[in-house]
């Protein structure tokens, strides 16, 4: 790999000598480091380069920048390419002793920047960087893990019964499951029995029968699905039903168009692209080696916020309706749950709370989490079983249902659902 | 008058500044460079931070028609590119029944011609303009759908557009292209690839200031200094949105017209509204925390003053 910097600011017009390789190989390198870069965004940074007038390696940096970069949150990764590339080739030699000193004393990674990582990773060996890829990827993998409490390890157990056989009946149903599509008006048209006339197609009908206005042509209202947004909580007292959560989410993903899954525990990570893969082990699989918070604590309130400030404006446009899965067990802040739900209630066109805790026959909206979340949300129903997973396409398909009227439940004049359809464990 | 692009970073950037946009290097970098390959390009950014202006300013600064396609939900071919006049259509339909034309084909043409079509924006800036390629603002394009991005592909790949009735429309010269977002949703990458993209964002001190003495003349030096030294920290808090350049001049503006010669807590809380577009925000920053923003940046200030 041709590593030495070259003389970024020559005005001379032509690129000679090494750049034009050089260039080649800083796409390559940028595209092994995840950035989206085509063969044709190397002609045009070739093209840039020689349109040129460059003045200096900061000119350099942005004529690089405006051709690679096509997302805003590229630039970090960006930036310490274009740093260890161009600038600081001596950086190479400390990214090598990163990779192979790790066994040793952590004596080199003086600063780690974000994307560090990677960066090592796409510029030497894959062979090199093996060992640094090895992440704990089996946490993933749903296996449950026992987490502490007595109550707790009642629940595993239940849920232990079930996992072996029904997560591949689940699987299964998962599989065979329809959703019923909800769909809203666009403000698009298409070709119609009904529906207004339709002029343009009126007019060249009636040409083809020579200028007599034979029939009208009508149009009518396309419809579409609305965006949906999962906001799947993954924190331990979650664990056992966030797996199946997974896999009926990855189905979904892969179902219907504009769907954005987010899981929280302690953070909120977008695991919409990882979930993209079609099959579903690997996309677990990376969805797993995405995640770090899996099975800790739940700090729904901070997550929402972050949701609200950094997603909401991107995710909610177009009238998109959100569905929560949580148990709405937060002790952290309550205030600031509710008003981060209040936030997000006015920015989405609908709430659907999917609650598993509903399986309990003495279920009260007693918890302050809960309290502080049932106001906000249009919709509140049950989801821990097959039964309810079914349910939920049910939910997708926006009927509305008055048992699921989350006043009932603050009102104490609920119905318990559990009741008609299941026996308690 | 068409003038002639600027031929370097250092031109574009003089170029700008002579209608009051102060560009920073980086986006000079990406407007000549759009200009120089013909390229779109893509202006990403929180609102106000000034990516409809540069479109403005540049039609001006060149001399061009600036044609501008807004976004919205929904938005079709029938308002984007054109639509034929289905009245005037008719008429001449019964016109010609009148005179007892029978020859389809001469009718057909006559009916789908350049006389009853309506051009829309798309298609008004690939027309030839006697000053010049015009400049093309595609404004908001994350309000619109996929459907209409995927359409956009072919009018900015090659600057063509197809009308069934009639053929192929191409610019003899393209237009200069700018394309805006919000990001209140991603656009397609296919798109992005076909374009240079930018990442506007807040100004820094000093250019915000500069901004300011450009566009709002009348301001004295010490208000121009307070206002940008709460708005700089103002963005620094933990705010659902931070206020933009625009709303930065708004201020000034509100300010001088309240006659204002240096900042105080009872005329920020009074003018707030024009910052922050939040209740949430304004809770926030109402009272004790307006008052304590504007005592540190006035003891900053002074501070500076004396060293």
């Amino acid at each position: 790999m041709a590593m030495q910097p070259t003389a970024a600011n020559s005005n001379k017009p032509p690129p000679t000598g090494h750049l034009p390789d050089n260039i080649m190989h800083f796409a390559r390198v940028l595209r092994d480091t995840g950035l989206p870069v085509g063969p044709g965004a190397v002609l045009d940074a070739l093209e840039a380069v020689r349109g040129g007038g460059m003045a200096s390696k900061t000119d350099f940096y942005w004529i690089m920048h405006s051709v690679f970069v096509k997302r805003h949150e590229h630039t970090t990764l960006f930036d310490h390419a274009f740093e260890v590339f161009w600038r600081k080739p001596q950086m190479v030699e400390q990214l090598m002793q990163l990779l192979f000193q790790q066994v040793r004393v952590e004596t080199a990674p003086a600063k780690k920047k974000a994307g560090n990582k990677r960066l090592a990773e796409a510029l030497f060996n894959q062979d090199d960087a093996q060992s640094q890829r090895e992440r704990p990827s089996d946490e993933v993998e749903l296996e449950g893990e026992f987490t502490s409490s007595a109550r707790e390890v009642m629940r595993n157990k239940d849920f232990e019964q079930m996992s072996a056989d029904e997560e591949r009946i689940a699987r299964a149903a998962i599989a065979r499951m329809r959703m019923n599509r909800l769909e809203v008006k666009m403000r698009r048209f298409k070709p119609s029995r009904q529906g207004v006339v339709d002029m343009r197609a009126t007019i060249r009908r009636s040409l083809r029968a020579g200028g007599n206005m034979t029939s009208l042509a009508h149009k009518a209202r396309q419809t579409r699905e609305p965006p949906l947004v999962v906001l799947l909580d993954i924190s331990g007292s979650m664990a056992n039903y966030s797996r199946v959560f997974l896999h009926f989410l990855h189905a979904l993903t892969n179902d219907r168009s504009r769907v954005q899954v987010f899981v929280f525990g302690t953070r909120l990570t977008n695991i919409t692209r990882e979930l993209k893969r079609r099959d579903v082990d690997e996309a677990m699989e990376l969805v797993g080696s995405h995640v770090d918070d899996w099975s800790g604590g739940t700090r729904i309130g901070h997550t929402l916020r972050e949701f609200n400030r950094k997603w909401a404006r991107r995710v909610l446009a177009q009238g998109a309706h959100v569905l929560m899965m949580t148990d709405g067990l937060d002790r952290d802040d309550v205030d600031l749950l509710e008003a981060e739900m209040a936030r997000l209630a006015r920015s989405a066109k609908r709430i659907v709370w999917l609650n598993p805790l509903l399986r309990y026959g003495g279920f009260e909206a007693r918890a302050s989490g809960i309290k502080a979340i049932m106001p906000h949300v249009d919709e509140f129903r049950p989801c821990h079983s097959l039964n309810t997973l079914a349910d939920l396409a049910e939910v997708l398909s926006g009927s509305r249902n008055e048992t699921h009227d989350p006043q009932r439940w603050l009102d104490g004049t609920a119905v318990d659902p559990r009741k008609t359809d299941e026996v308690r464990p | 008058m068409p003038k002639p692009l600027p031929s370097s970073i250092d031109a574009t950037q003089e170029l700008l500044s002579n209608d009051g946009y102060l560009a920073d290097r980086p986006l000079s970098t990406v407007v000549y460079l759009a200009l120089k390959m013909g390229r779109p390009l893509f202006l990403e950014g929180e609102a106000g931070v000034g990516k409809t202006e540069i479109a403005k300013v540049l039609s001006s600064v060149l001399g061009r028609d600036l044609i501008r396609l807004q976004c919205y939900e929904g938005l079709d071919l029938a308002a984007a590119v054109y639509e034929w006049n289905y009245s005037a259509q008719m008429i001449e339909i019964r016109m010609a029944e009148a005179e007892g034309v029978d020859d389809r084909d001469r009718l057909q043409s006559d009916i789908f011609s350049d006389r009853f079509l309506i051009k829309r924006p798309l298609l008004q800036a690939l027309e030839p303009h006697k000053s010049g390629p015009p400049v093309l603002l595609i404004d908001e394009l994350d309000r619109t759908d996929e459907a209409f991005e995927a359409f956009l592909l072919e009018v900015l790949s090659d600057y063509q557009i197809t009308i069934p009735e009639i053929g192929t429309v191409k610019a003899a010269e393209p237009p200069i292209v700018i394309v805006t977002s919000n990001r209140t949703r991603e656009v397609h990458d296919a798109l992005k690839r076909r374009c240079l993209y930018h990442w506007v964002g807040y100004p820094s001190a000093e250019r915000e200031l500069a901004i300011i003495k450009a566009r709002k003349p009348g301001v004295g030096d010490d208000l121009a200094q307070e206002v940008v030294g709460f708005i700089q920290a103002l963005r620094g808090q933990d705010l659902f949105k931070s206020p933009g350049v625009a709303e930065t001049l708004d201020w000034v503006g509100a300010l001088n017209e309240l006659n204002a010669i240096a900042l105080d807590p009872a005329t920020v809380n009074d003018t707030l509204g024009v910052l922050l577009k939040y209740q949430d925000d304004i809770a926030r920053m109402e009272g004790s925390e307006a008052k304590r923003l504007v005592d540190q940046i006035q003891s900053d200030i002074r501070l500076r003053a004396a060293e």
